[in-house]
């Protein structure tokens, strides 16, 4: 069937929560106004103003009571407009869902589902245009998904539902209207598992979420250039499937980590020094990142592009880990 | 009189260019979120006009009006909303996020609720430097709802600071109406729960408001701590560009619009302010606004080689 990732996400609760009648849906403007990205529309209609909850703006709030339903028996599926207002539930978020298990010795898992909005790409400046996954995947106690294709946004919130543990799912906004052909079956999927896009044999490229259509272009223009670029989709950036990306590099013998996040401090760095500790002597060159430029992303379109990981910087350091700068 | 034209301009000012924001948007020459103010302009040539020089404005994301009628030239808004290196934050902020020190404009924040903890801290820096200054601090109802408000407000009472709270209150936030997001209606008996003066002012009607901003201002200048006024207003038009208006029927809108603050002062001026002086107040407003396009169109691009300049100040430690 003909679809989007918007509508594989929709598709996706209307199916948990079918599923189990303990999930709802919580949120800034997710009912009436149909969701700010508009993957909540109509479910208001199908499910009624007790399971599509509108919440007030207030982040930390309506995120903490998503905590408290999810300790006390609910499956609640939270909706956080964009990660750049996540920040005023980052308390809610790392000192209580993340920590409460450990906390209490094993006595009190959140089950908790957490899906917002990321990355940039549509000159909506700095406030608006954070990627702020990397931080997320820094913390332990939380899973962070990072769906990338249609398959992944169809498939990836029933098993983060079914984690006895909090899952955050970031969604980049560049996605939303990606569409083409979703199997009719599509279902829940693997969220343990970093997964090939396109194999290859010379450089391995790793990356996820907005970044991966970006390489995927890169590998394109590099084969046409005599390069076969491996793409790697992450999509768990927490536990990280560091098994996949080695591999990849055991065999390739290069890579590029691509990540619309800041280079410094970041999940790009994380995935570089696996490389470093456990496939050193396998590399033939050093591993390369193609990050976001440091800076809060601008509003002018050149420079907010100029500030983003594009197809041609991708292409342009893959080239050069493999040919030599 | 003088009075009211210098108000009704500003309302005009305000309304035109957003209207011609909106066509630059149809255009693309406009990118990213473009919050319009059309409805709401009462608010900010109101409160403005109460204002020194020296005292200092936080806004929103919902800014042009609150630039404009604080002084910010229209030339480099304009600007700023091309992306041009002329623009008051350099085509960085965006339509957002319009600064400008030169008219103490702190800027447009479009984190809800993200400027009133900054207006409390200027506002102490007034206090701790013996500055009499009044710091205006604007937010919609829906950022009431934030901790920061409750968090600040008390604050602010505690300290009393030099802040006047203009809680804009157009009725939603984004496609929540007031209704579904407060349980408690009146949002200046909260506020004065908290130990601070507050009162609504009908927001439509901008005369009122210059009385209520005059008032407000008196007594805080006197020392006598934060005030705050919930302004009840409308905005005529999407949240953003991108608002499709599921939330709201057309009737509502119709029956506020029958509210216009520019139309109900011009009714209330004449017969004295005839129809050719609208019409050269009109055409004075459009000369600005074809001034400030133009010169946005053939300004530069900032070049790409400045990218990460600003990430940390120019000056060495
Ligand atoms: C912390 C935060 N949460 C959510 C948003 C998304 N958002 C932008 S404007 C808005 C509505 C705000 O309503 P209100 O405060 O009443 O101001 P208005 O837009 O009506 O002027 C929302 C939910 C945001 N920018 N910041
Ligand atoms: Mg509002």
């Amino acid at each position: 069937m003909k679809t989007t990732y918007r509508e594989a996400l929709r598709e996706a609760i209307r199916d948990a929560m079918n599923r189990d009648d303990r999930v709802f849906l919580m949120g800034e403007d997710v009912g009436s106004y149909g969701g700010c990205y508009a993957v909540s529309l109509g479910l208001l209609e199908d499910f009624g103003p007790e399971r599509i909850r509108d919440t007030p703006l207030s982040e930390s709030a309506f995120v903490g009571a998503g905590i408290g339903a999810a300790l006390n028996g609910m499956r609640p599926i939270v909706e956080i407009m964009t990660v750049n207002f996540s920040l005023l539930a980052l308390d809610q978020i790392l000192n209580n869902a993340a920590t409460l298990l450990h906390m209490s010795g094993g006595q009190f898992p959140v089950p908790l589902v957490i899906r917002m909005t990321t990355g940039a790409g549509r000159q909506l400046a700095a406030q608006h245009s954070h990627s702020l996954e990397g931080w997320y995947a820094h913390i332990p106690g939380l899973r962070v998904l990072a769906p990338a294709t249609l398959e992944d946004a169809r498939g990836m919130l029933w098993p983060a539902l079914c984690d006895p543990d909090p899952v955050l799912i970031f969604e980049h906004n560049a996605l939303y209207n990606l569409s083409g052909e979703l199997a009719d079956d599509a279902g829940p999927v693997d969220i343990t598992r970093a997964a090939v896009r396109r194999p290859g044999k010379d450089v391995t490229l790793i990356t996820y979420g907005g970044s991966l259509a970006k390489a995927l272009a890169a590998a394109d223009d590099l084969a046409a250039d005599g390069i076969d670029a491996e793409v790697i989709d992450l999509r768990t950036l927490r536990p990280l499937d560091a098994d996949t990306f080695l591999e990849s590099v055991r065999r390739t013998h290069r890579a590029v980590v691509v990540d619309e996040g800041w280079r410094s401090g970041s999940l790009s760095a994380e995935i570089a020094a696996r490389i470093a500790e456990e496939a050193l002597y396998d590399l033939d060159a050093p591993v390369r990142r193609v990050c976001s430029a440091e800076v809060p992303i601008p509003y002018a379109q050149h420079l907010e592009e100029a500030a983003l990981p594009q197809p041609a910087s991708i292409a342009a350091a893959a080239s050069e880990v493999v040919r030599g700068g | 009189m003088k009075e009211h034209l210098d108000l009704l301009r500003e309302m005009l000012r305000i309304r035109r260019f957003e209207e011609r924001c909106a066509e630059l948007y149809s255009s693309a020459q406009i990118r990213g979120f473009l919050h319009l103010y059309v409805g709401e302009e009462a608010v900010a040539a109101g409160v403005m006009s109460e204002l020194d020089p020296q005292d200092a404005v936080v806004s929103t994301y919902r800014d042009h009006g609150h630039a404009l009628a604080r002084g910010v030239p229209m030339d480099a808004v304009m600007a700023e909303m091309f992306g041009k290196e002329t623009g008051c934050s350099r085509g960085r902020g965006g339509s957002m996020h319009l600064f400008d020190a030169t008219h103490r404009f702190f800027g447009g924040n479009a984190i809800v609720g993200g400027g009133l903890p900054v207006a409390a801290g200027l506002a102490l820096a007034h206090v701790m430097r013996g500055e009499p200054r009044v710091v205006a601090c604007f937010f919609g109802e829906g950022a009431a709802a934030e901790g920061e408000f409750h968090e600040v407000l008390n604050l602010a009472a505690l300290w009393r600071l030099p802040v006047l709270f203009c809680c804009e209150n157009n009725q939603y936030a984004m496609g929540t109406a007031f209704a579904k997001e407060h349980a408690a209606g009146d949002l200046a008996l909260r506020a004065s729960s908290y130990g601070l003066a507050a009162w609504s002012v009908d927001g439509m009607d901008v005369l009122a408001v210059k009385e209520s901003a005059r008032r407000a201002t008196e007594s805080i200048r006197a020392g006598g701590g934060p005030c705050l006024l919930e302004l009840r207003t409308y905005r005529f038009r999407a949240h953003s560009m991108y608002d499709p208006e599921r939330y709201r029927d057309k009737a509502e809108v119709a029956q506020w619009r029958d509210l216009d603050p520019i139309d109900r002062l011009v009714e209330l001026i004449r017969p004295e302010f005839t129809d050719d002086e609208l019409g050269a107040l009109e055409s004075e407003v459009s000369v600005e606004i074809d001034h400030a396009v133009a010169t946005a169109e053939t300004a530069d691009f900032e070049p790409v080689t400045d990218l990460t300049r600003f990430v940390t100040s120019e000056v060495s430690p």
